[in-house]
């Protein structure tokens, strides 16, 4: 008995590979007991699934979100403290190769699709139907299932530390490395199988907010009076809907390649591995635009609200993002300036690329001018708004310089490389979406964050930032590499290396401010009674915060761009308060168990392929395929909230 | 922060020319790529100093914006700089600045097709070039010389003032073939041969790694580059046919194992050897390099139903 024990540890659970494995597992389990022992203390077991799971309400499923971001950044956070701690000297034996190769692997690709993309999900759920005057977004159920299959795809992925191995072929994944011949073990299958999951889920939240901006917006909310937060997701879900069915085609075929014996991507058989190549690009170059236009959007909203001004060039704002959705797509080649495409290919791609930099640029601009001449309040989100403008304006710059092709052949593969990412991915996305979150918490949960301890986190946040990254573009140009998990002495690499771990600490205990933040002010914060906190310009902070499940009790009639701003300076805010004989009873979608049990299926099904246990396998797809064929023969899935209970929450809200 | 605007522009000079300096002189030798000591690696270092100027323009006047506008906007009480809630358009300054970017653009895209086209001609024109076979295996660099029939592991010699033509394959996962001080990197494929020019003008041993992962020796995967005075590479050569011991197919077959190890010198190799690699894995070219397409006699395997040049001509 315990020898089969020990057989199953070894083989499954890796406890021959010492403490980092004992150390996680024991957390694990902590930490599950912790969560089971709290749901059964306090009697929540029912509200977790009444209110939570089954939820189909798009704020919910964005708070939902947004908690699963942040705690996947705990997650890529500490990966990147692990990596840093172990380059912090020279011939380090902190972590080994193989650890060190699994660790930068999971820490790339849970900050982009598990941390980065949810978290401008939950922006876009939080906001986007409040926005445009919408009771939900176009398809409730088809969003709660994009959340699970998110959520337990997540859940694949990070369960493979402790369980059958993590990837350690880098996030980017390419073959032949990650063949059968040279990685043989369930670690890549993981990464296959949950970034395909994931994947179907955030294609489905593509089709549904096009749906939703195109289909549910209020009357007289035209185009070109919609707040660029939301022509910003528009952008980025176009994105989305035309680059994701490449990285599944690249994904499916590499899995067919390491499970069935297929050879799309190996040369001897008649495959290609630049197929591969490119395919993850058409994907991976467009997908920090998918994260980046988001966060374009966030600043939009910030910058006018808080220089109490309208936005500068409306217009050329809506031209840019649109701008950079097109040319975004055909810029990915200078990924690979280094694989040998010839002088033609290396051209074109190198001055598409630089030509994203030209709408960008203008976006920079429209910002500066937005704030000038206006009345500029350094609130939370306002300073990381600002902190991004400068951060990003480097990102840009050093982007510029990389797709100069023949300098990128120096650039390619280094730490300038890998300082330059993170400038624009940091500077860019994860300051975007801070602000974001600063900005719509009242909204979300009816209380402000703490200001104070929100600097201090911020100034923490921002110093380490540059304390981390600026040395390694110095590193980059003395020749360092990106995923090495040491490096000699003789290299004169040490000290930049150490000041950059110094950075990372400090941003590492930025982030434990902001949970400390959070904490703090869920006794603490101001609270948000008038539901306007910012004195917003939106429809958003016309609605009460929390905002009740049914967002507008009468869906308003939008007369202009920034119309709440308006109605404010005119003194005609009553226009938009319900009137007790225009609410009627409001239809909204049931909730549902299914999209969560589809959730779970899938992950079946995905832990059967990554072990190559095809029962399993079969028995999880048994299981999506039950959740579609309910669905189908669903016909009762909406409820009626009687005008009366409207008419009740609106008069206690006091909007009656 | 200074008040002042023209102590501000001073200091903001200050800066440019500082970061200039910077880059034009390097921090010291240990930044290799702003010490090239050849043709390529300095015409790459021109094209990193000129966008490197060029967006410091950029970042200097975005700079400069921010600090002054969030600074005479500010929201207090006795601000008396302009507030004019409602000015949201300006047709002239939004051409300003959809201008300046596409200058900038047009300038260094110009620059960099020219680079990009001279990178793959021959440094030197009017000198023979050497020939250099690049193998990358799993952690190690096999170099053949198929003129001088002689090979190396982990280091790599070559003659000063030649251009020398990398022919790059592998016969392991991707690399990438990286010596920062004589010019920039090229991949290295297995069933793919590729070729990358680059020359050394000065006598020395440069720092040679591989660049993209290859798993888990990736991070010792380093090799020399020892370039010396023409006469004395003959000299080498020479001394390497006479006393190197053969490498064998065997021998071969003992190198591919995945594995590190320091360096080592052949004094003959299987002729074909660089082509049979090439045509076990799959045997595709890069265009330009139609000489080497000819299959190696008595290669049967699944390659053969393949076009070599199929689908990466351009």
């Amino acid at each position: 008995m315990l020898s089969a024990l020990k057989q199953f540890g070894d083989t499954y659970l890796m406890w021959q590979e010492g403490p980092l494995i004992w150390i996680s597992d024991i957390l694990i389990l902590v930490t599950l007991i912790a969560i089971v022992a709290a749901l059964t203390y306090f009697k929540k077991w029912k509200w977790l699934w009444k209110e939570w799971l089954t939820t189909v309400d798009h704020k919910k499923i964005g708070i939902m979100y947004l908690i699963c971001a942040l705690l996947m950044f705990f997650r890529g956070g500490v990966d990147g403290l692990l990596m840093r701690t172990q380059l912090a000297f020279p011939n380090n034996t902190f972590l080994d190769a193989e650890h060190y190769d699994q660790i930068f692997t999971t820490h790339g690709t849970i900050m982009i699709l598990f941390m980065a993309m949810p978290f401008i999900f939950a922006l876009f759920n939080i906001a986007v139907p409040l926005q445009i005057g919408a009771r939900d977004v176009a398809f409730p159920y088809l969003n709660a299932i994009s959340f699970w299959l998110f959520f337990f795809a997540a859940l694949l992925f990070n369960i493979a530390f402790v369980f059958g191995g993590s990837p350690d072929a880098g996030w980017t994944s390419y073959p032949p490395l990650t063949e059968l011949g040279f990685d043989p073990g369930p670690g890549e299958n993981f990464y296959l199988l949950s970034l395909q999951i994931s994947g179907i889920g955030t294609i489905a939240t593509g089709i549904n907010f096009i749906a939703t901006i195109l289909k549910c917006r209020a009357p007289g909310m035209t185009l070109m009076r919609m707040p660029l937060f939301t022509w910003a997701v528009l952008a980025s879900s176009i994105i989305i809907l035309s680059v994701f069915p490449a990285l599944t085609v690249a994904l499916a075929l590499l899995m067919l390649d390491r499970i069935f014996g297929t050879h799309f991507f190996t040369i001897l058989h008649g495959g290609n591995p630049m197929m591969f190549v490119n395919l993850f690009w058409v994907w991976g170059h467009p997908e920090v635009y998918i994260v980046v236009l988001v966060a374009f959007g966030v600043y939009s909203e910030v910058v006018a609200t808080f220089s109490r001004k309208r936005i500068f060039g409306y217009a050329s704002m809506v031209a840019s993002l649109m701008a950079i959705t097109v040319v975004g797509d055909i810029t990915w080649v200078h990924h690979f300036f280094t694989m040998g495409a010839g002088p033609d290919v290396n051209s074109f791609f190198a001055v598409t690329t630089m030509m994203v930099g030209i709408p960008t640029g203008v976006k920079i601009f429209n910002w500066l001018m937005t704030m000038y001449q206006g009345r500029i309040r350094l609130t939370l989100p306002m300073l990381w708004t600002l902190a991004f403008i400068a951060c990003f304006v480097i990102a840009g710059a050093t982007g510029v310089m990389l797709a100069a092709a023949p300098a990128d052949y120096q650039f390619h593969n280094s730490y300038f490389l890998v300082a330059h990412f993170h400038q624009a991915l940091i500077g860019g996305v994860v300051f975007g979406m801070l602000a974001g979150m600063y900005y719509w918490w009242p909204k979300m949960f009816g209380f402000k964050l703490d200001e104070r301890l929100g600097r201090w986190a911020f100034w923490l946040y921002n110093i380490g930032f540059y304390v981390c990254f600026m040395p390694q573009y110095a590193l980059g140009l003395m020749g360092m590499q990106r995923r090495m998990y040491t490096y000699p002495a003789g290299m004169g690499w040490g000290t930049l290396n150490f000041v950059s771990t110094i950075g990372a600490y400090m941003m590492g205990v930025a982030f434990l401010v902001i949970v400390a933040q959070v904490l703090y002010s869920i006794k603490y914060g101001e609270r948000d009674v008038t539901g306007d906190p910012w004195d917003g310009r939106t429809l958003e902070w016309s609605l009460p915060s929390p905002v009740p499940h049914y967002n507008f009790a009468v869906i308003p009639t939008v007369t202009g761009r920034d119309m709440w701003w308006t109605l404010k300076q005119e003194g005609r805010t009553e226009e938009l308060r319900p009137r007790p004989e225009d609410i009627r009873d409001v239809h909204m979608p049931k909730n549902s168990g299914r999209p969560f049990l589809m959730g779970v299926a899938f992950f079946v099904a995905g832990l059967g392929f990554c072990f190559w246990w095809y029962g399993l396998a079969v028995l999880g797809l048994l299981g999506v395929a039950a959740c579609l064929l309910l669905r189908s023969f669903e016909y009762d899935d909406e409820h009626e909230i009687p005008a009366e209970e409207i008419r009740h929450v609106e008069a206690s809200l006091g909007r009656l | 922060m200074p008040r002042n605007p023209a102590r501000r522009r001073i200091i903001s000079t200050a800066a440019v020319v500082t970061g200039l300096l910077w880059l034009a002189t390097g921090c010291g030798p240990e930044y290799l790529v702003l010490h090239p000591v050849g043709p390529v690696g300095r015409q790459e270092l021109n094209l990193i100093v000129l966008s490197t100027i060029l967006v410091l323009v950029v970042i200097v006047t975005v700079f400069g914006l921010l600090f002054y506008v969030v600074w005479r906007y500010r929201d207090k009480p006795d601000n008396s700089a302009p507030y004019r809630p409602e000015w949201s358009e300006s047709r002239k300054l939004e051409i300003l600045w959809w201008a300046i970017p596409i200058v900038i653009v047009g300038i260094l895209g110009s620059f960099t097709v020219k680079t990009t086209y001279a990178l793959v001609r021959p440094p030197e024109q009017n000198v023979k070039p050497l020939t250099v076979q690049v193998v990358s295996l799993n952690w190690k660099w096999l170099f053949l010389y198929p003129d001088q029939h002689v090979a190396t592991v982990n280091y790599c010699e070559i003659p000063t003032g030649v251009p020398v033509q990398f022919e790059l394959t592998a016969d392991a996962p991707m690399n990438s073939f990286w010596v920062p001080q004589l010019g920039g990197q090229e991949y290295l494929m297995p069933g793919m041969a590729m070729q990358l020019w680059l020359q050394a003008d000065e006598p020395a041993t440069y720092y040679g790694h591989g660049a993209n992962f290859t798993g888990e020796g990736f991070a010792h995967d380093e090799f020399r580059v020892v370039a010396v005075p023409a006469s004395d590479f003959q000299e080498w050569t020479k001394q390497l046919q006479q006393s190197a011991p053969a490498l064998t197919q065997a021998g071969y077959e003992q190198l591919k194992k995945p594995g590190l190890m320091g360096t080592a010198s052949y004094g003959s190799f299987p002729p074909e050897l660089f082509k049979d690699i090439v045509w076990t894995d799959g045997g595709r070219y890069m265009p330009g390099m139609m000489d080497m397409v000819s299959k190696p006699a008595g290669m049967t395997n699944a390659a053969t139903g393949m076009n070599a040049m199929s689908g990466m001509g351009h």
